[in-house]
């Protein structure tokens, strides 16, 4: 999908989202919206703002405050015909969910042999770094990408932001949309470097080229990345940044060549390291680049504690620093 | 008025306290409570507004489910299912829910609605696919609008309340039809989509076939509720309660709020008090939570018997009639025995099939794998 098509270029994370379900819903009437206060109120982070009053309060709907009645209901809508896009409030509330997610929404494809596909868009504000209580800052992507018969997808920038989400909503099938709310507002995530084009679903992107080392990432973390890249030039380390963008499918071709090419890969995600996203894609580089690699693949991660309270969760967060004291364990001086 | 103005912030002397606005209930609860006792017709002079045509069909389709049923438990004890969740004594149920309906509505059965689906019209070997184990559902649920046979309980509740808001919201006259068990109305799902429904008045019939237990477990341990049909009222929507092995009263009971619901009615509950004849599944041993006595008693309230003695009374039904009726079921049996003996002809390839609309990278290297283990066998 072309940026072009962005008449009036949104400038925020939040106002691409917003854009791409108003235009998803003028140009098909079968996508609906609906979650709790994503009406009048148009969402506690205002992504659905407008929607309802657009196009009325049977396509863009508040529901009673039930998580798995919302998914669940958006399978049988699904089941007839129609193309929900489902917000769940928060990262940890969609875990009410989850027996709808797991038991249904991932299976319906494979349990009808094709026939009954499940074209629903869940969206999922996720991740830290805004000072949340308990169960507003959660990286759950490791449930989402353990489940067959999902895809999951971040963007990270405002054009990946409206081209994912209308590349999720078109999608046939279940979409789980992760969004970094730490970037709804930031602009910052734009990498002035990075291709303009958003080539759709299970395709990575390099935001950064580099010869060095390359820094794989997605979502919240990719600033983070961007920074740490921009500091590793003072250390004389030329560090490429890798944006996965979609988790599953997982564009491993993107990343086997870029880690042949550099020889030294570190992973950084927001997510619990033990059993996290990280784990599967150093397993993968190493199965695939053993004989190219200077060094073992590191990762760079959430701690593995259950989400931190605001006042500690920078400690928990993946930093700059600690990007970087990975980095210096690459073995530069091989 | 700020919080520094609230009466109680400072030292106000202007409060004058007064009673809150007046509250009224949203709606009235009366005519949404269910009957004390059981609706029933079978053996009523409410019997005597029977449609003999329909009758005579609910008659045959008994005789056939019933057959379904004994085939089935007969097929698992020969090893060609897994496991069959039999219906006996439940007949009645399971078809007057297939025939209820019209053919554009949507069926949402339970684990346990076999039956229900195959008298829907699916073919009886596609129902038993599942059970079967050779695909998880394996049907298309468009052909008969019969969504997947569903085993995590109440699930498929919030679907039916979706697909069928779905179809109000496009203009379509489509009722749904969700069948769960007593223990399934236990679970969050079902209060989530009887919720849903009653808020949005969605063209739902929810149908509890309380059949005594949830494997082991009674109702007494279930529900503290006087009946379940009495949840209804706290969502807003009529609960009705009726004689689940009285074909003529389910079917009643069920066509009044199939009306209810296409004409813009909103969901109703219904539960229908029968009794599991048969354990649970073939892995269930009954004796060890519940005696003998019991099941006779249900036994001389038998769903097949209490229509044939009633039609047969009343001369709506004759020897000939019952003798055709065994022979349509034998015939029946006969085919799914041939059927289900010959094995199944499987490719393992299929499992990679119909996961994503587009095969993911890492599922086409396992694919490749599969084959080259495949080819290696057959060498
Ligand atoms: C979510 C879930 N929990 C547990 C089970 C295991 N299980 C299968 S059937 C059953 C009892 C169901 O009882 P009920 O709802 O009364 O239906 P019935 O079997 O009597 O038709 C249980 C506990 C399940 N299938 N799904």
């Amino acid at each position: 999908m072309a940026v072009s098509q962005l008449a009036a270029k949104p400038a925020t994370m939040a106002q691409a989202l917003t854009r791409a379900m108003r235009d998803a819903m003028a140009e098909d009437p079968t996508v609906h919206v609906m979650g709790e206060d994503v009406g009048t109120l148009g969402g506690v982070f205002r992504i659905t703002d407008g929607l309802a009053k657009e196009f009325g309060e049977d396509r863009c709907t508040d529901t009673p405050l039930a998580e798995a009645g919302i998914l669940g209901a958006a399978v049988g809508m699904a089941m007839y015909g129609l193309r929900p896009v489902v917000e769940m409030q928060f990262d940890a509330f969609a875990y009410p969910a989850f027996e709808q997610l797991i038991s249904h929404v991932a299976r319906m494809r494979n349990r009808t042999r094709g026939a009954m596909p499940l074209p629903i868009t869940i969206r999922v504000p996720y991740g830290g770094g805004i000072g949340g209580v308990e169960h507003h800052s959660d990286s759950s992507e490791a449930y989402y990408v353990a489940t067959p018969g999902l895809t999951v997808v971040t963007p990270a920038t405002v054009e990946d932001a409206y081209g994912l989400l209308r590349a999720s909503i078109a999608s046939d099938d279940p979409v789980v949309f992760l969004e970094p709310k730490r970037l709804y507002w930031s602009k910052a995530a734009w990498s002035p470097d990075a291709p303009a084009e958003v080539p759709g679903i299970g395709r990575a992107v390099v935001r950064r080229p580099g010869t060095g080392a390359t820094l794989i990432t997605y979502g919240p973390s990719l600033p983070v990345c961007l920074e740490a890249a921009e500091a590793a030039r003072e250390e004389g380390w030329d560090l490429e940044v890798l944006d996965l963008r979609s988790l599953v499918p997982f564009d491993e071709e993107t990343v086997v060549a870029a880690v042949r090419r550099t020889g030294r890969a570190v992973v950084v995600h927001e997510a619990n390291g033990f059993g996290g996203p990280g784990a599967e894609i150093a397993a993968r580089i190493t199965e695939r680049c053993f004989h190219h690699l200077e060094a073992p693949v590191l990762r760079v991660t959430g701690l593995d504690i259950p989400y931190p309270p605001p006042m500690l969760e920078k400690h928990h967060l993946p930093g700059v620093d600690r990007i970087l004291d990975a980095v210096a364990r690459l073995q530069w001086e091989n | 008025m700020t919080v520094q103005e609230l009466p109680g912030a400072g030292a106000s002397s202007s409060y004058r306290p007064t009673p809150p606005p007046a509250w009224r209930p949203r709606k009235d609860a009366a005519p949404l409570l269910p009957d004390p006792e059981p609706y029933r017709v079978l053996g009523t002079p409410a019997a005597e507004k029977l449609d003999p045509e329909l009758m005579r069909r609910c008659h045959a389709e008994l005789v056939r489910g019933r057959r379904y049923n004994a085939q089935a438990t007969a097929l698992t004890r020969q090893g060609r299912l897994a496991v069959y969740p039999s219906t006996v004594g439940q007949e009645a149920c399971e078809i007057a829910a297939a025939l209820v309906l019209e053919e554009q509505d949507w069926l949402f059965p339970s684990y346990r609605d076999t039956l229900a689906a195959v008298a829907r019209g699916l073919d009886p070997v596609q129902a038993l696919t599942l059970l079967r184990g050779d695909w998880h559902t394996g049907y298309d649920p468009h052909e008969h609008r019969i969504a997947p046979l569903c085993t995590p309980l109440a699930t498929q509740l919030p679907h039916a309340v979706g697909l069928a808001h779905a179809a109000r919201l496009r203009g379509d006259d489509v009722v749904a039809l969700a069948m769960v068990g007593d223990g399934g109305t236990s679970e969050g799902d079902f209060h989530e989509a009887l919720n849903f429904a009653a808020v949005w008045q969605a063209p739902v019939v929810f149908l509890v076939q309380n059949n005594g237990f949830a494997i082991s477990v009674p109702l007494a341990k279930q529900t503290a509720a006087p009946t379940l049909a009495h949840k209804a009222v706290g969502y807003g929507m009529p609960g009705r309660l009726v004689d689940g092995n009285d074909v003529a009263a389910v079917y009643e009971v069920l066509a009044e709020a199939v009306a209810r619901a296409r004409s813009g009615g909103g969901p109703t509950l219904i539960e229908a008090v029968t009794y599991r004849i048969e354990a649970h599944t073939n892995a269930d041993d009954a004796t060890r939570y519940r005696g003998d006595a019991e099941v006779e008693a249900w036994l001389a309230h038998d769903p097949v018997q209490l229509l044939e003695h009633e039609l047969t009374a009343r001369g709506i039904l004759d020897e000939s009639d019952i003798r055709a009726a065994k022979e349509a079921a034998e015939t029946m049996a006969a085919a799914l025995r041939e059927q289900m003996n010959a094995d199944p002809v499987l490719n393992p390839m299929d499992l990679f099939e119909h996961v994503y609309a587009e095969q993911t990278g890492y599922l086409r290297e396992q694919a490749a794998m599969l084959r080259a283990e495949l080819e290696a066998e057959t060498e």
